[in-house]
């Protein structure tokens, strides 16, 4: 009879988040931050129609980088969880923060007990009334979720992309100068990125109900270019 | 209760009535069948049940306007003045609905929460013909209580990206769903908002003359028809009306519709008979 080699759970759980970091490293990053009136999402994202941001609910958006097909998967369970929270009580009972807390136990599950982790990091945005309750999660390939104040920064080099784009933030900016200083913090100091290479969204306190609006084509050009 | 993830046999699509059924502890009053079983045709329900009534619809040229009535009755008796028969069903598109109140209502919510589902879950909004169709759905499995009575008709209407024109779809209790070219009306003062929409409306209407005939034929359903509630005045309680354009859904507000209905009514006033 052959005994499995013994491997420590130490060295497991590290070749799992090697495996899941190197993946997420492989995509493109994102940054989620805070504006005057709501809250913006720009992801490097070449694609029209595989979309990296999306709606969930009224006032909760998605985010996602690293392997499609899985943080696609995870954004539909988030519309299905959202809508039939929303059916069943009431639309103002469906909150980012539950959502958030459901992703985090799935992905952690997912994490320790399966063959693969998933090599997702995601992002549950949503605004509050009038500038106050803002919330950020950003949730980890192994379930770890942080909730971050005024920005969060997803994907690959996240640590150059985040110190670029706090040493441009400002308190209370506007939308245009949100999205300038996303898109140079994305592309660094030696590249260029032109709306075609951008997915942009945003949640808007003056959108009413639905809060989710994409920026594209014109919009998106004249925001940058100003 | 954990995500909603499915085995890729058994995933729901964008369907959420489908997506319901297989959650069911999600909703306490799930929707569509499994439905408990009924007694064998009872010829109408044994306690009386609250029903809604006139709503019409008709195109003018820059889309639709629709128009409800907001009386709701309990056999002979009034059972609230001011219910709502007229809503959202998403962007583009508007639905009212005539019959028994409490599963028409749910029926409304179950269907504008399908759309916006729908358009979630794919990216992209269904088309008005789509939508039409899944109303149509929701109308046939509800037919086993529309048999007992409790009856459902929708009216829908919106404005077709697509084609860049308004448009109307009438309904029966089986389902079956019918585009009416300019007009529709349903409940039980339809017939009489019908006729006056029908000799007031012309082609190419504006948003004014469209929003007057419509409160016209609400105005005339209610002279008719005990079920239909007219302007209240002293309540200050206005029929709603909402106009679906290429800019989306918008409810005319309640002084514009009183508006109107001070115009109409000093119109019709003949002062005391002597």
């Amino acid at each position: 009879m052959t005994m499995p080699f013994y491997v420590a759970p130490e060295q497991v759980m590290k070749d799992r988040a090697e495996y899941a970091q190197k993946g997420i490293a492989r995509g493109r990053s994102l940054v989620a931050g805070v504006y005057d009136s709501g809250i913006l999402i720009v992801a490097e994202n070449p694609s029209r129609s595989l979309h990296k941001v999306s709606e969930i609910y009224d006032r909760i958006a998605f985010a996602g980088v690293g392997k499609y097909n899985e943080f696609d998967q995870l954004r539909v369970a988030g519309v299905r969880h959202a809508d039939t929270k929303g059916f069943a009580y009431s639309r103002e009972d469906v909150d980012a923060r539950s959502l958030a807390n459901l992703y985090a136990q799935y992905l952690g599950t997912v994490f320790t007990h399966e063959m693969k982790p998933l090599e997702v990091e995601i992002l549950v945005a949503e605004i509050g009334e009038a500038g106050e309750g803002d919330q950020l999660y950003h949730i980890s390939y192994d379930g770890t979720v942080t909730d971050e104040d005024r920005f969060a920064v997803l994907g690959g080099e996240t640590e150059t992309i985040s110190e670029r784009f706090e040493s441009a933030y400002v308190d209370g900016w506007d939308l245009g100068q949100a999205l300038r200083a996303a898109v140079s913090a994305l592309a660094g100091p030696d590249r260029q990125l032109g709306p075609g290479d951008l997915e942009v969204a945003v949640l808007a306190r003056a959108e009413g109900r639905r809060a989710f609006r994409r920026i594209v084509n014109e919009e998106l050009a004249e925001a940058l270019g100003a | 209760m954990g995500l909603p993830l499915f085995p890729p046999g058994d995933d729901p699509g964008p369907s959420f009535a489908a997506l319901v059924r297989r959650t069911p502890a999600q909703s306490p009053s799930q929707p569509g069948p499994p439905r408990a079983p009924y007694a064998p045709a009872a010829p109408s329900p044994p306690e009386p049940v609250r029903h809604g009534t006139t709503v019409a619809a008709l195109r003018y040229a820059e889309g639709v306007v629709m128009a409800g009535d907001r009386r709701a009755t309990e056999g002979n008796l009034i059972a609230h003045r001011g219910i709502e028969k007229v809503f959202p069903a998403d962007r583009h598109s508007a639905v009212a609905i005539a019959g028994a109140a409490g599963p028409a209502i749910e029926m409304v919510k179950l269907f504008q929460t399908q759309l916006e589902h729908y358009e979630k879950v794919e990216g992209v909004a269904l088309s008005l013909e789509g939508k039409a169709n899944q109303l149509g759905q929701m109308v046939r499995e509800h037919l086993p209580m529309a048999m007992q009575g409790l009856a459902v008709v929708p009216l829908f209407a919106g404005y077709d990206l697509r084609r860049g024109s308004g448009r109307i779809f009438t309904y029966d209790v089986t389902g079956g769903h019918y585009e009416e070219a300019d007009h529709g009306a349903t409940g039980s003062g339809g017939r009489d908002a019908r006729t006056t929409i029908k000799l007031g409306w012309t082609p190419g209407l504006s948003r004014d003359a469209a929003i007057e005939l419509a409160v016209r034929a609400l105005y005339e359903a209610a002279d008719e028809d005990s079920a239909t509630g007219g302007p209240d005045l002293v309540r200050g309680i206005f029929p709603v009306v909402a106009t679906v354009t290429a800019d989306g859904y918008d409810r005319v507000g309640d002084v514009e519709v009183a508006e109107r209905f001070a115009t109409l009514v000093a119109r019709h006033d003949r002062g005391p008979r002597p």
